[in-house]
């Protein structure tokens, strides 16, 4: 059968060796533990440093395809206009991202190849390899990935791992996941057994991932749609901070700004761009001090409509990941599976007194 | 870690020379650039480009001038911020980055055989300018012409020898208002939305263009619509903050638009729905 030369087994106790040869192609990257139950995807040269089984880490993957800070440009200060637009980057694998992840990276990847293309992302991009790794059950309570349909693998990986006791299933996606097979050399032929464990496991994951909010995901943007009114917002605005946490740890928030900074020669400079924030008050300042987003309730609304509803008519996906980050982090306690909760019940009362 | 050069990066810079100066206002100049290389800018009236003075930083201005001329352009500069005071102080001959040009401006080829209401409140009328002067260099593509300018004091107006010329011409309507008058004003006093009852149009075939402060755009809607000018034949310019102008940064987003890139020109009838437009 076909399919079954895209799969192949790895089993654990080949895990170690496959990690240090992996280590020795290029630089690792894998979710390490950090203490506290938080986790960061960090450089590791073996599978013990690895953790198999973690939460979103603190920072997404979007670290190492979006720096936090990033030359656009170099140039000379003088007379003339000298400035050359640059790119930096670094060859490396990512190993272990989940299914959540793996869909923020698919976000990221389809607002940047959007005309004008941003080849510093999309250099940067062409480098880096993916190993995806299943989550047989949630991280925590926070997740809401089936909702937003990123609980399954559904592509935008090299390899893809599914843990499946004493070994891993792997799918191999592409040519570069195959040359990994190669050189790491680990890997055994599956066979029909293994591969009906893998629809077993999937089969019983379907039962776990469900109804983590009352509402199909279909029907997302209509909410939307009649919650732009919402007091929901209104209550939000009273809690948020407006510290920017939120859109920092999230997979698909890209938002920058663009800054300049001159060497102490005063001779050379740079224009770099940096993270920014929708959630900050100046980011929708204009000349003259006019705000046009001056209330945290517009600030919060703004991020999740930019989450699931305006990329609907664009590239018809949500730009959320289900991976909770966001809750995870705000200090205010303001939690995304409660915001859709809160509007869904809001606009459920308003079409009943619209029938009583 | 490795860097190398990015040749279709949309963040390189073209160079670029001032070619004239003018002081307009106490804090609004005039300037007339040219790309070097003998590269064309290639715009069309309402877009906008990227402005980059290295070491200090890059900042959106409206281009004032009309595409049918093609060996330079014109802005027009308010002092403001960083950027926009150190230009000031730019003299003939110096260069400048420039990046663009960027945006949707007025659709021309739309609005010919039209005739056209254009309305420019204060520094509105920079980007407007470059409609105008278009539209006089191709003065037979157009009907009426019809050009209401407002700002708040006589010593704000911008491009004042221009409007002596085109109050002069017989072939468009030009009037003039000021918020509040000095001793020496004989014109039109009050807000800009006084002068648009007093237009001669047929709504049907007119195209209203306005450009202006925020505050304004409801207040001008409102009348046009009063006026009887469809909805969709309103097209409005939006300012926004803009970093990148590629619709990337996030900074110009208007609900679901971007200003730089579906923008800054919006027929009205497709964002009237969004109420963090106005």
């Amino acid at each position: 059968m076909q399919h079954h030369t895209s799969y192949v087994i790895l089993k654990k106790e080949r895990f170690d060796d496959f990690i240090s040869s992996l280590s020795r192609m290029q630089k690792l990257v894998a979710p390490v533990a950090k203490g506290f139950n938080n986790y960061s995807f960090e450089e590791v040269h073996s599978a013990k440093n690895i953790a198999l089984k973690y939460i979103p880490t603190i920072l997404p993957a979007k670290k190492f395809f979006m720096p936090q800070r990033e030359t656009l440009l170099e140039y000379r200060v003088s007379k003339h206009v000298k400035a050359e637009a640059v790119v930096e980057y670094e060859k490396m694998t990512i190993f272990g991202l989940h299914t959540c992840d793996l869909a923020g990276i698919q976000c990221l990847n389809m607002v940047f190849s959007e005309r004008p293309k941003d080849y510093n992302y999309l250099t940067r991009k062409n480098k880096i390899t993916l190993i995806g790794l299943e989550c047989n059950e949630y991280c925590d309570e926070y997740a809401s990935c089936h909702l937003v349909n990123a609980s399954f693998p559904s592509g935008g990986y090299d390899l893809f791992f599914t843990d499946l006791g004493d070994y891993f299933i792997v799918h191999v996606n592409t040519l570069t996941g195959e040359r990994i097979l190669d050189i790491t050399n680990c890997f055994e032929k599956s066979s029909e057994a293994n591969l009906n464990e893998l629809y077993r496991m999937r089969e019983k994951k379907r039962k776990i991932f469900s109804n983590e909010i009352p509402i199909k995901s279909r029907h997302i943007p209509e909410l939307f749609d009649r919650s732009f009114r919402s007091l929901v917002w209104k209550e939000l605005d009273e809690r948020c901070l407006a510290c920017g946490n939120c859109t920092n740890v999230c997979p698909t928030c890209y938002c920058f700004d663009i800054k300049e900074e001159v060497d102490l020669s005063l001779m050379h400079g740079i224009r770099y761009r940096v993270w920014d924030s929708c959630q900050l008050e100046p980011f929708a300042k204009i000349s003259g001090g006019i705000n046009f987003r001056k209330e945290r309730s517009a600030r919060q609304r703004h991020r999740y409509y930019r989450k699931f509803r305006y990329p609907i008519d664009k590239f018809s996906r949500f730009f959320c990941t289900g991976c909770g980050r966001c809750t995870r982090t705000c200090m205010a306690g303001i939690s995304l599976k409660e915001t859709l909760n809160e509007l869904l019940k809001e606009s459920e009362d308003r079409l009943w007194r619209r029938w009583l | 870690m490795e860097k190398v050069a990015l040749k279709d990066s949309s963040y390189q810079l073209k160079r670029a020379k001032i070619l004239n100066i003018k002081k307009l206002t106490d804090k609004e100049k005039f300037f007339e650039i040219a790309l070097m290389d003998r590269d064309y800018l290639d715009h069309e009236p309402g877009q906008f480009i990227m402005i980059s003075l290295l070491g200090i930083g890059e900042v959106p201005i409206s281009i004032c001038s009309s595409p049918t001329r093609r060996d330079s352009f014109d802005i027009c500069v308010r002092a403001v911020g960083k950027v926009t005071n150190k230009l000031h102080k730019l003299k003939t001959g110096d260069e400048v980055g420039i990046r663009g040009p960027y945006g949707k401006g007025f659709p021309v080829r739309i609005l010919e055989g039209n005739d056209l209401l254009i309305i420019a409140g204060g520094l509105g009328l920079a980007p407007l300018r470059s409609l105008i002067t278009y539209v006089l260099d191709n003065r037979r593509d157009f009907g009426k012409v019809h050009i209401l300018f407002g700002c708040k004091e006589p010593k704000e107006i911008l491009f004042s020898d221009e409007m002596k010329k085109w109050s002069e011409r017989t072939d468009l309507h030009y009037a003039c208002t000021v918020d509040r008058a000095d001793p020496e004003w004989a014109g039109n006093v009050g807000v800009i939305t006084t002068l648009i009852p007093g237009v001669d149009i047929e709504p049907s075939r007119t195209f209203a263009a306005v450009v202006g402060p925020p505050v304004m755009y409801n207040f001008v809607i409102k009348e046009l619509l009063a006026k009887g000018i469809p909805e969709r034949q309103i097209l409005l310019s939006f300012e926004r903050h803009m970093k990148c102008g590629n619709g990337k940064c996030g900074r110009c987003q208007i609900q679901n638009l971007y200003c730089c890139q579906d923008g800054p020109v919006f027929n009205y009838e497709k964002i009237k729905y969004l109420s963090e437009a106005f």
